[in-house]
């Protein structure tokens, strides 16, 4: 699943402020909201919803990368943002390294494997260490646009 | 992906070199990142092989794993 089809444009933040896992997700749910993508009413339980998932076993996968997500109702299809952290923080991620590199996701409950198909494209791109160090060094949304747009392009390599 | 964790998790108490196909795709049962880019979704038809000293208690454990669906039978679906 291509990064056009669930990542939202508007809601992709390069810098962001948080320094904290709880922090850093309120920012992305946050962002989502800004763009419109989901009702503020909602954003609340989101957060709350992808903490609790969070519970279970960080979804920090390793090489600064983390994919938090949850199902919600309020939701009619897959919906994700993108991140990037200048400093990094803790994600209790499962190799022990902070996570730069954030992609939250929110997919409706009635379609359990979409997130999967979505997390294939991300785990298969993030094998790019090139893509990862670009993606790091991305200064605005429109940087961080772009990289996704040229490895949607590129959906064969890795 | 909670499956994918535990898998990582068990494959790395073993010596060997343990792997899933799907689809002619191979993964690294030790990797996360590796097994996610399989997009194996609950149904998928996975193949599991072992090479190594201990590749026989391998399959076996990580083939129970499956059997019991990761302990996950009542939590909807594998997030």
């Amino acid at each position: 699943m291509k990064f056009a089809v669930f990542i939202s444009p508007k809601a992709i933040r390069a810098e962001l402020a948080a320094t904290t896992k709880e922090g850093v997700i309120a920012e992305l749910v946050h962002a989502l909201v800004e763009a419109g993508e989901i009702k503020a009413a909602d954003q609340d339980d989101i957060i709350k919803a992808i903490m609790k998932r969070e519970e279970l076993g960080s979804t920090g996968i390793g090489r600064g990368v983390a994919v938090p997500h949850t199902k919600h109702a309020s939701v009619e299809k897959l919906i994700g943002t993108v991140g990037v952290s200048p400093t990094g923080l803790d994600f209790e991620s499962l190799d022990g390294q902070s996570a730069s590199l954030f992609f939250l996701l929110v997919s409706p409950p009635d379609r359990p494997g979409d997130h999967l198909r979505a997390l294939e494209n991300i785990s298969r791109q993030l094998r790019d260490e090139t893509f990862c160090r670009f993606l790091r060094q991305s200064k605005s949304p429109d940087d961080i646009l772009q990289l996704l747009e040229e490895a949607d392009g590129n959906q064969f390599s890795g | 992906m909670r499956p994918a964790d535990k898998l990582v998790r068990a494959a790395s108490g073993f010596q060997c070199q343990i792997e899933l196909e799907r689809a002619g795709q191979i993964a690294d049962c030790r990797s996360i990142l590796s097994l996610l880019t399989l997009g194996a979704t609950q149904g998928s038809e996975l193949l599991l092989r072992a090479q190594g000293p201990d590749a026989e208690k391998a399959i076996q454990a990580i083939s129970i794993m499956f059997e019991q669906q990761f302990d996950e039978a009542n939590v909807e679906s594998n997030t």
